[in-house]
């Protein structure tokens, strides 16, 4: 929006120049972050395969390495059907929903100093926003349907992401006022200097041991993101044991991959937002290890929370419906509410707020 | 001019499915209409400068309320076509209550112009050299801290209303207590019986 003088030979009121490199920007992250994606998927497999004593995909390319993009067109190559009864625009909107929402929340993410589409002011409301939004194409796909099972997935996956939403928000706002800004970038370079910087130990409050309170926040923030994101232990909207497949019963080919690729966006979003949140984002651990670029230390850290992740769907049951209510409401909720209050009191009686 | 075309393309946007919202003919096709126009309604407020406004709307309203409208309309079994038969009987008395609202709202228009605030700096949305969040928390927490506690109350006392009303003790119901679950150990949960044979434990 800088630039906004009517120019070129199209004489058009937007410019060009600002138009064309924000176009190049957005194309040369969506590319990265898909195939990326592909390998972050095949990562999934392997570790669930490796904890099971499995091999995993192993047969296209070496070690496997292609799977991703042979599934990728097994998919796109299938017929869509689209079921009798069903609402036929919204269930074929419904996962282009999910699939345009899971990308536009990585515009605020920055991976590396200066290297963000849009640093927004408001940028860690813009990620929750979107977050927040997430439930609609699973929602809409699972009503457009007119079947019973997806219905039941989408009801499921309603409530428990209003649900959760609530303590994540409340989490974020513990870590906004240590940042005392809403920028994610200068959330991230509040925590520069060190691992005992980052707000998941918060040791620079000492003698106030706040780390008593993110580290349970840090805990409570990641199990609400396996929730958020329909993940194992939390994956009751497609409970395969009582839903089939939940709100996906119906879909097929390329919709069922926009859902698929949506889901798995929105879980490395998710840990994205801890790595920016809580661990510190481009930061090295310490400050002699600071010679690798910052983007590798970024990466490396969403890969890092990515195997968590996998590791959880492999060794965790899944939690019973009612579990899910009580762990988010009368658990998770009270804790964050406390932990908002004590941080809160922290920045004013410290003198930490400006 | 660029803000121009997008005020006029949000505000159409939101006046449209504004109108969708009533004219659909499915509930749930009414409510998504709805969420287009809180959509651009926050597209709107960015336009204003009030981007943390915007992400409010979409946080709450979007996020959080219209999911619920959502959950409940898309549970409802009535029979729709048959609720909307006397939809236009209705019409004499919704064109009265709009023509109001746009005689007032012309009125306030008028007003606010004749009181001589110019519309830039009226509806500006910060003060000089305050972001949009540290403004609206100026307001709410040093200027009207009290209104806004006040508020709250009445917000608590209604939701704690709610509880009230629809809490029902079932006493027939078999509740789970955590607690008491995880401290049991074999002491506690086994008990050796000897059985006769042939005549079972007598239950």
């Amino acid at each position: 929006m800088e630039t906004m003088d009517p120019i070129s030979f199209w004489n058009l009121p937007v410019s060009v120049e600002w138009t064309l490199v924000a176009l190049a920007q957005i194309l040369a992250f969506m590319i990265v972050l898909l195939i990326s994606l592909a390998f972050l998927l095949l990562m999934d497999r392997k570790v669930w395969a490796s904890v099971q004593m499995r091999k995993g995909p192993n047969v296209v390319g070496a070690f496997g390495l292609l799977q991703s993009f042979a599934d990728f067109l097994k998919f796109v190559f299938k017929e869509i059907v689209v079921p009798a009864g069903a609402d036929r625009t919204l269930f074929l909107i419904a996962p282009l929903i999910t699939f345009v929402l899971a990308f536009i929340g990585w515009a605020v993410v920055p991976v590396a100093p200066g290297w963000v589409i849009a640093d927004l002011n408001v940028g860690i409301l813009y990620l929750f926003a979107i977050s927040s939004l997430g439930v609609y194409g699973i929602i809409i796909g699972g009503w457009a349907s007119n079947s019973k099972y997806p219905f039941l997935g989408a009801l499921r996956s309603a409530a428990q992401m209003v649900s959760y939403e609530v303590s994540i928000g409340f989490i974020i706002v513990t870590v906004l006022l240590f940042a005392g800004s809403m920028n994610l970038s200068v959330i991230v370079e509040q925590q520069a200097g060190g691992f005992w910087n980052w707000n998941m130990l918060a040791l620079h409050t000492l003698p106030v041991p706040m780390f008593l309170v993110m580290i349970p926040m840090t805990a409570i923030f990641f199990i609400s993101a396996l929730a958020e994101t329909n993940r194992p232990p939390f994956d009751l909207p497609e409970a395969e044991s009582e839903l089939v497949a939940g709100y996906q019963v119906e879909y097929s080919s390329t919709p069922y991959l926009l859902f698929m690729i949506g889901e798995y966006l929105n879980i490395v979003l998710m840990c994205a937002m801890t790595t920016i949140l809580f661990f510190g984002g481009w930061h090295a651990p310490f400050e002699f290890l600071s010679f690798l670029p910052p983007f590798f230390w970024f990466a490396a850290k969403v890969i890092f929370f990515f195997f968590m992740f996998a590791m959880v769907k492999a060794l965790v049951p899944r939690y019973r419906y009612d579990q899910l209510m009580r762990l988010g409401w009368k658990i998770f909720l009270p804790t964050s509410l406390g932990a908002v209050v004590l941080v809160g009191a922290y920045v004013a009686y410290s003198g930490a707020a400006s | 001019m660029l803000q121009v075309i997008t005020f006029w393309i949000l505000a159409s946007v939101t006046v449209l499915s504004a109108f969708f919202v009533v004219a659909a003919r499915n509930p749930v096709r009414s409510v998504l209409w709805l969420i287009l126009a809180f959509f651009s309604a926050a597209g709107l407020f960015v336009l204003l400068g009030a981007e943390f406004l915007a992400m409010l709307l979409i946080v709450v309203y979007v996020g959080a309320v219209a999911v619920l409208f959502l959950f409940v309309v898309m549970m409802l079994d009535v029979d729709f076509t048959e609720l909307k038969q006397g939809f236009l009987s209705y019409l004499p008395f919704g064109a009265l209550v709009s023509i109001v609202l746009a005689t007032e709202l012309i009125i306030v228009g008028n007003a606010w112009t004749e009181a001589n605030v110019v519309a830039p700096a009226g509806a500006s949305a910060t003060p000089e050299g305050v972001s949009n969040v540290e403004a609206l928390g100026m307001l709410l927490y040093d200027d009207y801290a009290y209104f806004f506690q006040a508020a709250g109350l009445v917000l608590l006392v209604a939701m704690i209303g709610a509880i009230v009303l629809t809490l029902r003790h079932k006493p027939h119901i078999k509740r789970q207590n955590i607690a008491e679950q995880v401290g049991r150990d074999r002491k506690t949960a086994v008990t050796m019986q000897d059985v006769k044979s042939g005549e079972g434990l007598g239950e």
